[in-house]
């Protein structure tokens, strides 16, 4: 008898405790991230600055894991109402939030209803202009965003004795490698995100569509065109070097960097965020290299394309929590903070005034080669094909190009084979996508 | 006399088996339902949108030749684990069983693997056999031969299936080994003394009476290499190169979870759960018949 009273007395004592507890203080925030080990690091004390610099807001940092996996508790939260106030979403998913429309509230509306000082001018269009609308309205705010640059041994090139400037184009890198095969070395190249440097930042470079709609952002009805004369050289040359021992395939991630840390591989084509582990971790005098282009391709080089993750404010939050977001965004667009970050950790700063303050600073003297990825960037105004890239799936897509790339590299299919198969198969992908958002 | 025990009230039988009713209902019946349902949809990764679209994700995925072919993979990668495992187990254990001193630190070491998570083995794999840095690899061009299962499909298939043998060998060994110690020794003393060889006595007395040990193994294999490699597959291959390790299991993983097309990842799951019933049914209604209990 006695248990029987007691239960339901338990339990309402609990409900009044959590009533008690419930009405929180408004303006704490959620902040779920990709960012691991030294990047998260550096993100938290980004936090910590902004939840100092002022009492009226709090923002929680979490990590969700590797850049899928917060996409997807994202997705799973907003599913079960729990969504966080940010989430930080990578540039291939682009496409999925910006389709959200119910999901998301795009910043320049979030800095519009809030009333917060907001002046889209200040940032660098080459790289908001991967998260804006084609109206140039900034949908998302770039966090970390990065460009392929190409890192080179020094010392490997010594000792096979050659002495040659920063190579500029694919010809000049074709001498490199066949000096350094000559020479007996066992990896002239590798490289890191095949899909990303060598398709996407390739088209862009050269001024030729990734995609037809202008790489996907004039609309869903967008199909895949990097199967081009130029791309075709290009994976063409890379599959003869792969046949002859000149490039050396390590995976579809960074795997490549390790191999190049260690001195095994000599050149090396990464992303300009990868400078911190380079400095790191190699034990020789490296340069680094714009990425190289074809010379005989009009427009060349154009500009790179960014790769990284921006952060998106999602729907359903209450006003004094949007208040908060965006005094956080506007916290993290200042120029000490970008500078800070930029220097940190080789990802490009998302305003004029951080990349000026860097430069008074005397940053890019004592660390040369930390600027070529700004101005391999900036260098020209982008054009229809070297804005970014706006597809759906893409992340599944680029698996695809990922297996058809390594067919050529394995010697199995041609260049033309392989990318004809992965822009077809692609297109299944993009066409599901557009039945699916288009409704 | 023995006393029947009858339940006389309706509710307590019902209350007693209820625990087992729930869990099925909820970790099995529920979801299935659910998969059934999405399989027909087409939604957006939010939630936001639903259209039904009928079989038209079937359509979808039975038009992939890469899907059709995964079919292929699976039953590949599936039956040379089973085989690979349940082989280099049953060796052991045989060899185990001979062991006079110290069997029990023999024993305990095989044991060992089955501890290790699925994923945890797959890294550890992956270091051994790593192109550049692994010592398998090394060795290998010692004598000549360049490894590299980044690229080569054979070898990518040969290293998952590897890894994902290893981790099921301890639990195969564990039961054949209590499946020869049940055998009474009597039979086999009774061979010897007829003259019967050691390989004669294995195969016409411990083989057959091992048949129950080995059908319920066969089955647990194969649900094993279906379902509980994923973890092996994602962290040495990721499906690759190519999609020539892509199992299905895996390739419901990646549609549902990386691509967020939640339509076709349901088929896929309704497509599995499919096989894995008729293989079942097979199983228990061919195979069986074959097993001495």
């Amino acid at each position: 008898m006695r248990v029987r009273t007691s239960l339901p007395a338990a339990a309402i004592a609990t409900l009044v405790s959590t009533l008690a507890v419930a009405p929180a203080q408004s303006a704490e925030i959620e902040f779920w991230h990709a960012m691991s080990n030294r990047l998260n690091e550096l993100l938290d004390e980004q936090v910590a600055k902004f939840n100092a610099s002022q009492d009226e807001h709090t923002v929680v940092a979490t990590n969700k894991g590797n850049y899928s996996e917060t996409l997807n508790a994202g997705i799973a939260a907003f599913r079960a109402g729990e969504q966080p106030a940010i989430l930080q979403v990578f540039e291939v998913g682009t496409a999925t939030m910006m389709n959200a429309a119910g999901a998301i509230n795009p910043v320049y509306e979030l800095m519009e209803n809030t009333g917060a000082d907001f002046d889209p001018s200040i940032y660098l269009e080459a790289v908001t202009g991967y998260y804006t609308t084609t109206d140039g309205e900034m949908l998302s705010l770039p966090y970390n965003s990065s460009t392929p640059v190409l890192y080179i041994n020094n010392e490997a090139l010594e000792e096979a004795g050659i002495d040659a400037d920063l190579p500029t184009t694919w010809a000049d890198v074709d001498a490199i490698l066949t000096a350094l095969k000559d020479a007996g070395h066992e990896c002239p190249m590798t490289t890191a995100w095949q899909s990303w440097i060598h398709l996407e930042n390739f088209s862009a470079y050269h001024n030729v569509p990734f995609a037809t709609q202008a790489n996907g952002f004039g609309g869903l009805d967008t199909e895949l065109a990097f199967n081009g004369e130029a791309q075709i050289k290009h994976i063409d040359t890379m599959g003869a070097w792969a046949q002859d021992g000149k490039f050396s395939y390590s995976g579809r991630r960074n795997e490549g960097g390790s191999r190049f840390h260690s001195g095994e591989c000599a050149l090396f084509t990464e992303s300009s965020a990868g400078y911190a582990g380079v400095k790191a971790n190699a034990e020789f005098d490296f340069s680094i290299a714009a990425l190289p282009y074809y010379d005989d391709v009009e427009g060349a080089p154009q500009n790179t394309i960014i790769g990284g993750a921006s952060l998106w404010v999602m729907e359903g939050k209450s006003e004094d929590e949007y208040l908060a977001v965006a005094a956080f965004l506007n916290f993290l667009s200042t120029p000490d903070i970008q500078a800070q970050w930029h220097q940190d950790t080789g990802y490009l700063p998302i305003t004029m005034e951080a990349y000026e303050l860097t430069r008074r600073e005397g940053f890019y003297d004592a660390n040369p080669g930390t600027d070529i990825a700004i101005i391999q960037m900036t260098g020209k105004a982008p054009t229809d094909d070297s804005k970014g890239l706006r597809l759906g799936n893409f992340d599944q897509i680029r698996g695809i190009i990922d297996e058809e790339l390594e067919a050529v590299w394995a010697g199995d299919k041609s260049a033309e084979e392989a990318l004809g198969s992965a822009v077809e198969r692609g297109n299944e992908l993009l066409r599901r996508f557009e039945r699916a958002a288009g409704n | 006399m023995a006393e029947r025990v009858v339940f006389r009230s309706v509710w307590l039988p019902w209350l007693l088996v209820a625990p087992q009713l729930i869990i099925t209902a909820v970790f099995f019946l529920w979801p299935a339902t659910e998969a059934i349902l999405q399989s027909t949809e087409l939604p957006d990764p939010f939630g936001l949108s639903t259209q039904f679209v009928g079989w038209d994700n079937f359509d979808y995925l039975f038009g992939d030749r890469y899907y059709r072919a995964s079919f292929l993979t699976t039953a590949i990668f599936s039956l040379s684990v089973t085989a690979l495992s349940m082989s280099m187990a049953l060796l052991l254990a045989v060899l185990a069983d001979s062991v006079v001193r110290g069997s029990g630190v023999y024993r305990t070491l095989l044991i060992w693997p089955y501890a290790v998570a699925p994923a945890i083995a797959g890294v550890m794999w992956l270091f051994m056999f790593q192109p550049s840095i692994g010592l398998f690899p090394y060795w290998l061009k010692v004598l000549g031969y360049e490894w590299n299962h980044v690229l080569n499909p054979g070898e990518a298939m040969s290293l998952v299936v590897i890894a994902s043998a290893w981790k099921q060998v301890s639990y195969n060994f564990l039961f054949f080994l209590a499946g020869m110690q049940a055998i009474p020794r009597s039979l086999l003393e009774a061979a010897a003394i007829d003259g019967a060889s050691p390989w004669h006595r294995f195969r016409t007395i411990v083989l057959p009476l091992l048949s129950p040990t080995t059908f319920f193994l066969l089955v647990i294999n194969v649900v094993y290499a279906f379902f509980e490699t994923f973890g092996v597959i994602h962290t040495i291959t990721a499906g690759g190169p190519g999609q020539s390790t892509m199992i299905m299991v895996y390739k419901v993983y990646a549609d549902g979870f990386v691509g967020q097309d939640l339509g076709s990842s349901a088929a896929q799951s309704v497509v599995l759960m499919l096989i894995v019933g008729v293989l079942t049914v097979v199983q228990f209604r061919f195979i069986e018949r074959r097993v001495h209990y």
